[in-house]
């Protein structure tokens, strides 16, 4: 079991290794948590990335890593991971670099990359146990193009390509259970919003060898229609509404690392989005609004507490 | 040193065996999986080192080959076919990462409708891609062909991928007595990879792939590739010549045939070319002078020697083994536009398709097109696009038609 030796706010460390003037919108909360997380992992990384809104971050000649990066394509970051961890393994056992010279190999991608045309490849590189860390930004919609619908999308979501008086009409697919299927090291949800859970489990990944994935929610100013300064904000109702539930898949067991308690009604989040306001505006959605909590009171009821 | 007897599959295999390749990301699909099975065997047996791994998909083999090569180290793979076309969005990538490696494609034709034998649309699928093109026609050919790729992708005046082609069945499936050169003259030849600037290590941080913005940046990189591409035909000349030191093999960029006194020649590629060869003996014992130009490298296109061969000849017969559909054979107009406006440039170009989806190309066929091209270079009337098919090939697709109508009607749908 890692040990984890960040505790409260005060631990955190503040080396701001990650630059800044990069062309992310203000208030992203997928940047948000990727500063954090680069705290963490330092520079002896190699991020591998693939299509979607942090592809750019590195824009020739610039680059906010003081490690190194790699861009693929959309649907193949973990296989980009694959063949530069093999590459340094090789390069280890045959004595051509020293263990001063091997990185930390990181995939980075957004949700529709990760849910859609990446699950494949992400399946395949668990099954054959790679070892890697996963860095999914969830902000619930193909957010670089205008934040259509992914299947990361929230029922009743308003996005570009749902915009019925009832918004998305599917379901949020259930990355975090689908990738703990498949047994890997670790798997966490995490937000921006909650440093300290988000710090503790990098700190665990890191520790870590073999796959493991950590998919932080990423509240997205322009894509869910909200001021950029109220990122953390929102970031905060989605922990305390319960909708966004903070959990680690850890030596086979599913852990919550933080239950909301009391738990607020998750229409206290909904309102503070524009996505949602045609469940609050001209008149109330009860319907839409009761479905919603109800599936997030299921959610809670089937975790023993 | 006594020739061995083995198929082009394991041709290509001794080839990466050979030249010390470290890394195979690997995909199984027919007619390619015999290569991949005897690296497995190699590297799971102790005969070779090196590390295989098997991805889910062309799409991630191919991510993952460019991956591992721009992190400095050799890399090896394969496919055919529709997973060459699988995974063309990184075929395209990679090439841009500059980060050199070879890949082996054994031809295959591309569905619909599906079929197991060769043709060339799919490696033309690649043409513009980045990759350069060696096209094989021998077992040995590809043995060697594979070596040669490594110091010519190698290169610092080129650093590009490869694609070494050798038709599906053909070639993979059909054994000739191959010579394996020893691995102490190969590690001569070929020196291990230095991979420069293009790696990942922790002490010199490197950001590779980005993004641009804006054309100017964008055009400059893609012409630098292009630029680079062309600096392989020299550096092909170089290496050939030094691997026929070495080995006593000498490859050309474009092979010519008996062209010399010349009147008509055939242009083809791959293996089908040693069909064209026999067929020029034949004609020749005719008493015709005809001749054949295979061009072994097709990216970068040998447009200068391909003039140089092909000045002052009557007519050239261009027998494309694909087609671009609406617009006819590509080496056809490859061709053309290699000639076109170049002193003494053969008049006459015809135009031939065949031998799709591993249709044989028979002597006959090829006296015909050699009596059609005569004809045409006497009148100065070039005759349309031929499509080769004979009337028992029709006469055969019928009857299935017939069948095919048959049981539809017996499943009552008419």
């Amino acid at each position: 079991m890692a040990k984890t030796l960040i505790r409260r706010m005060k631990d955190l460390p503040s080396t701001h290794l990650f630059g800044s003037g990069t062309p992310m919108c203000a208030g992203c909360g997928g940047l948000e948590s990727l500063h954090q997380i680069y705290e963490i992992l330092g520079p002896r990384t190699v991020f591998v990335n693939a299509a979607g809104c942090m592809t750019l971050l590195a824009i020739y000649p610039f680059t906010p890593f003081r490690g190194s990066w790699l861009y693929t394509a959309m649907a193949s970051a973990p296989a980009g991971a694959q063949g530069i961890r093999d590459a340094l393994d090789i390069l280890l056992a045959q004595q051509r670099i020293g263990a001063d010279e091997d990185l930390n190999v990181v995939v980075l991608t957004g949700d529709g990359s990760a849910n859609g045309m990446g699950l494949s490849a992400t399946s395949a590189a668990m099954e054959r146990g790679l070892d890697f860390l996963y860095i999914c930004y969830d902000n619930e919609g193909y957010g670089n193009t205008g934040q259509q619908f992914s299947a990361a999308t929230p029922h009743g979501a308003r996005t570009a390509t749902s915009t019925g008086p009832h918004g998305f009409g599917g379901n949020k697919k259930d990355l975090f259970s689908i990738w703990a299927a498949h047994k890997p090291a670790y798997v966490a949800t995490a937000i921006g919003a909650e440093p300290v859970d988000l710090a503790r489990k990098v700190e665990t990944a890191k520790q870590l060898k073999g796959p493991r994935l950590i998919i932080t929610l990423a509240p997205c100013p322009p894509g869910w229609d909200f001021d950029p300064r109220d990122a953390a904000d929102i970031g905060k109702l989605a922990v305390k509404t319960g909708i966004w539930p903070l959990k680690e898949y850890i030596d086979g067991k599913v852990v919550h690392s933080k239950i909301p308690h009391p738990r607020l009604p998750v229409e206290e989040y909904l309102k503070t989005q524009g996505r949602f306001n045609h469940l609050f505006q001209p008149q109330r959605d009860e319907a839409l609004l009761a479905e919603i909590q109800d599936s997030v009171d299921r959610y809670w009821d089937g975790i023993a507490v | 040193m006594q020739p061995k007897l083995l198929t082009g599959n394991a041709a290509a295999a001794w080839g990466a065996r050979l030249a010390r390749v470290d890394y195979v990301p690997a995909f199984p699909i027919t007619p390619q999986t015999e290569i991949i099975e005897t690296l497995g065997r190699w590297i799971e047996g102790g005969q070779m080192p090196g590390r295989m791994v098997t991805l889910e998909s062309e799409h991630s083999m191919i991510t993952a080959a460019g991956a591992a090569a721009a992190t400095g180290v050799r890399v090896f793979t394969a496919t055919s076919s529709q997973g060459l076309l699988y995974g063309m969005e990184m075929i395209y990538t990679v090439a841009g990462w500059r980060a050199p490696f070879v890949l082996i494609n054994v031809s295959r034709g591309l569905a619909s409708p599906i079929t197991l034998e060769p043709d060339h649309n799919d490696v033309l699928a690649a043409r513009d891609s980045g990759f350069l093109q060696i096209h094989c026609a021998t077992c040995q050919e590809v043995l060697d062909s594979v070596i040669m790729a490594y110091r010519i992708a190698e290169d610092p005046r080129v650093r590009l991928p490869i694609i070494v082609n050798l038709d599906g069945f053909y070639l993979s499936f059909t054994r000739e007595p191959v010579e394996i050169p020893e691995p102490k003259s190969v590690a001569d030849f070929l020196p291990a990879y230095d991979p420069e600037s293009t790696r990942f290590r922790a002490s010199s941080p490197n950001s590779q792939a980005v993004a641009v913005l804006g054309g100017a940046p964008y055009s400059y990189f893609r012409y630098e590739s292009h630029l680079a591409s062309l600096n392989a035909l020299d550096v092909h000349a170089e290496v050939a010549g030094a691997f026929a030191q070495q080995f006593g093999r000498h490859y050309e960029a474009v092979e010519a045939y008996r062209c010399e006194d010349a009147e008509i020649v055939f242009l083809m590629i791959g293996s089908f070319a040693t069909k064209a060869k026999a067929a020029v003996d034949r004609l020749r014992d005719a008493g015709e002078p005809v001749g054949l130009v295979r061009p072994r490298l097709l990216r970068p296109l040998p447009a200068k020697e391909l003039a140089q061969i092909l000045a002052g000849k009557q007519a050239v017969a261009v027998i494309d083994q694909n087609i671009s559909v609406g617009m006819g054979g590509m080496l056809h107009a490859e061709l053309a536009s290699a000639l076109y406006g170049k002193a003494n440039a053969p008049p006459i170009l015809t135009s031939f398709i065949g031998g799709l989806g591993g249709r044989d190309i028979s002597p006959e066929e090829f006296y015909e097109i050699a009596a059609i091209t005569r004809k045409a270079a006497q009148s100065g009337v070039i005759p349309p696009a031929r499509l080769l098919y004979t009337q028992e090939e029709y006469r055969e697709v019928q009857k299935l038609q017939a069948i095919a109508h048959a049981e539809r009607h017996e499943m009552g749908a008419e």
